[in-house]
């Protein structure tokens, strides 16, 4: 009998092997089913209000016209938020990837991360005791000097808790991700990019924009797609800041409401097809979210050919 | 055009480390100067400093002076920038910017500094410099295509046609072939022997038979242990270090006796 020797030998090798595959797929496997559970069960138990007599769902004339105010509600306070972060955080991402000395960057990193750690409620707490007051004087210059503009028209809500407000509080939350995520893509720019940029004579900036942005750029929209997805999806510090009311255009005005804050206020009374019509809420920011991220993953895999990867 | 380089008694740190220890060393204009010597010698971390690229590393300073045609780099109010924008480096690994087009790559230094060029200039520089990279037949049809799909040795002459863009007075070449196939490096050491007569050619290089075959002078940078700084031990024609050095040290590195 010819036994082959390659056939037997490293057998008893492959055991953490196959552990290991085991244990990959499975968490892979997870996270679909969990994705999957939740949108069955969104989908089910919003079912009723979709097929409700309009004028039983809230506001008495059906879910679409309910839920439309709050999904652009909640795109306006997302998209202040994110006017507002995107920049400061690619800033200070910079600041202490490329332009602060090394032991204050360190120091300054940690900071940041620790801002992360912030609970939402605390943040909430800040914006309704502190921020709307200081910025309703704010307000009232703007309805006064810019009121023409239908985004500051007046009359300016004297508490300051406008959507404005909000956007802010949303913003000073997504700051630490964005920023701690952008950091980590900005160091990891090969040097060989940065000095042939610098080898060719480039400033500071001019290395940064011809080296640093163009191989972090996928991260970066990556690094806001995750902000944009806790500005879309906070609840509490929403709830707590804004005093909401009817869609309006005016930022400095009472008015407006998220979706997720909606839900949140809503939810403790809520039962039968009330219930139902804010699972369907919930569901609706779900198939926002997800659009969002494709839309992010579109914009990223553009210039897939000039992406470096080959 | 073209410049020369003199160097006097530089020493190079980093931090507190005495990385490069006394060179003294004048390149003459239009010609190609090699420097070989073994790994750790700080043959690269010279070359760096003839155009101020080692102050990409924090720590890093020198002692003493670079005069190109007289004038100091390392005078007060020079600004690094100006002294790289007039003498450009090729490095060990091809590294054309990876999300700009061939075009876009040759003319990255050109529009540096809010520089503004017409159309028609840009072309008629992307094309001299390809053509003086020697590039130009492969990549004419595909010119806005990225850099990063070309072979890796037409991707080092597009680095060379990057630098040569701007127009410099020196080009530094760091172990320029190291990462390349014998094809390549020779289309790289043909051009080399094209480039000197326009530009002041300085290339750091390992292949002692590379030193040989593209350069006029040569000079052996020798390390005396580790954590000792290096020292230039012999500069001279390339025909003498490679058939009558006067040093030892030379004879066996150039023999192949070490290193």
């Amino acid at each position: 009998m010819s036994s082959n020797s390659l056939t037997s030998a490293g057998a008893s090798g492959r055991t953490g092997d196959k552990v290991f595959s085991g244990f990959a797929l499975g968490a892979g496997a997870l996270i679909l089913l969990v994705l999957f559970s939740v949108a069955t069960f969104l989908v089910v138990q919003a079912a009723p209000t979709f097929v409700a007599n309009p004028s039983e769902v809230a506001g008495g004339e059906g879910f679409w016209k309910y839920i439309l105010p709050l999904v652009l509600g909640t795109v306006i306070a997302a998209a202040i938020a994110l006017l507002i972060a995107t920049p400061v955080s690619v800033g200070v991402a910079l600041f202490i990837s490329h332009f602060a000395p090394r032991r204050l960057a360190q120091g300054f990193g940690y900071i940041i991360d620790l801002l992360a750690a912030i609970p939402s409620v605390v943040y909430g707490a800040w914006g309704v005791a502190f921020l709307a007051p200081a910025m309703a004087p704010g307000y009232q210059w703007l309805a006064d000097n810019a009121g023409w503009f239908p985004l500051f028209a007046g009359p300016a809500s004297a508490t300051g808790k406008t959507i404005l407000t909000a956007g802010i509080v949303l913003a000073v939350m997504v700051i630490p991700i964005v920023t701690s995520l952008s950091r980590e893509i900005f160091l990891q720019t090969p040097k060989l990019h940065e000095e042939a940029a610098l080898a060719l004579g480039a400033t500071r900036w001019e290395m940064i924009r011809m080296a640093v942005f163009p191989f972090g750029r996928p991260g970066v929209v990556s690094a806001i797609m995750l902000g944009l997805g806790r500005a879309l999806g906070e609840t509490m510090a929403v709830a707590l800041v804004l005093s909401s009311g009817p869609l309006i255009a005016s930022l400095i005005r009472s008015g407006n409401q998220t979706i997720a804050a909606e839900i949140a206020l809503n939810f403790p009374e809520a039962t039968g097809l009330s219930l139902s019509t804010l699972i369907a809420a919930g569901l609706v920011l779900f198939v926002i979210t997800l659009a969002v991220n494709m839309l992010a993953r579109w914009i990223v895999g553009r210039h897939k050919e000039f992406s470096g990867a080959n | 055009m073209s410049k020369r380089i003199d160097v006097k008694d530089l020493n190079v740190y980093y931090g507190k480390f005495l990385a490069v220890e006394g060179v003294n060393i004048n390149i003459d204009a239009r010609s190609v100067t090699a420097f070989i010597g073994p790994s750790g010698c700080g043959k690269s971390t010279f070359l760096r400093t003839l155009n101020r690229m080692h102050e990409v590393l924090p720590g890093a300073r020198v002692e003493g002076e670079v005069l190109l045609d007289g004038d100091n780099l390392y005078a007060q109010g020079v600004d690094p920038v100006t002294v790289r924008s007039q003498i450009g480096m090729v490095f060990q690994r091809p590294n054309p910017f990876p999300t700009m087009s061939i075009r876009d790559n040759v003319l990255a230094g050109v529009k540096l500094n809010n520089r503004r060029i017409s159309k028609s200039d840009a072309d008629a520089l992307v094309e001299k410099s390809l053509q003086g990279a020697n590039l130009w037949n492969e990549v004419k049809d595909r010119l806005n295509k990225p850099g990063s799909g070309l072979s890796g040795g037409q991707q080092q002459r597009l680095c060379i046609a990057r630098a040569i863009a701007v127009q410099p007075d020196v080009i530094l070449m760091d172990e320029p072939c190291s990462a390349l196939d014998p094809i390549s490096t020779l289309a790289v050491e043909d051009l080399i022997n094209e480039l000197k007569e326009n530009y002041t050619v300085v290339i750091v290089t390992h292949n002692m038979q590379q030193a040989a075959r593209v350069s006029d002078k040569t000079a052996f940078f020798n390390i005396a242990g580790a954590g000792k700084p290096g020292k230039l031990i012999e500069y001279a024609d390339t025909q003498t270090i490679f058939s009558n050095p006067s040093v030892k040290a030379t004879e066996d590195y150039v023999s192949g006796r070490f290193g």
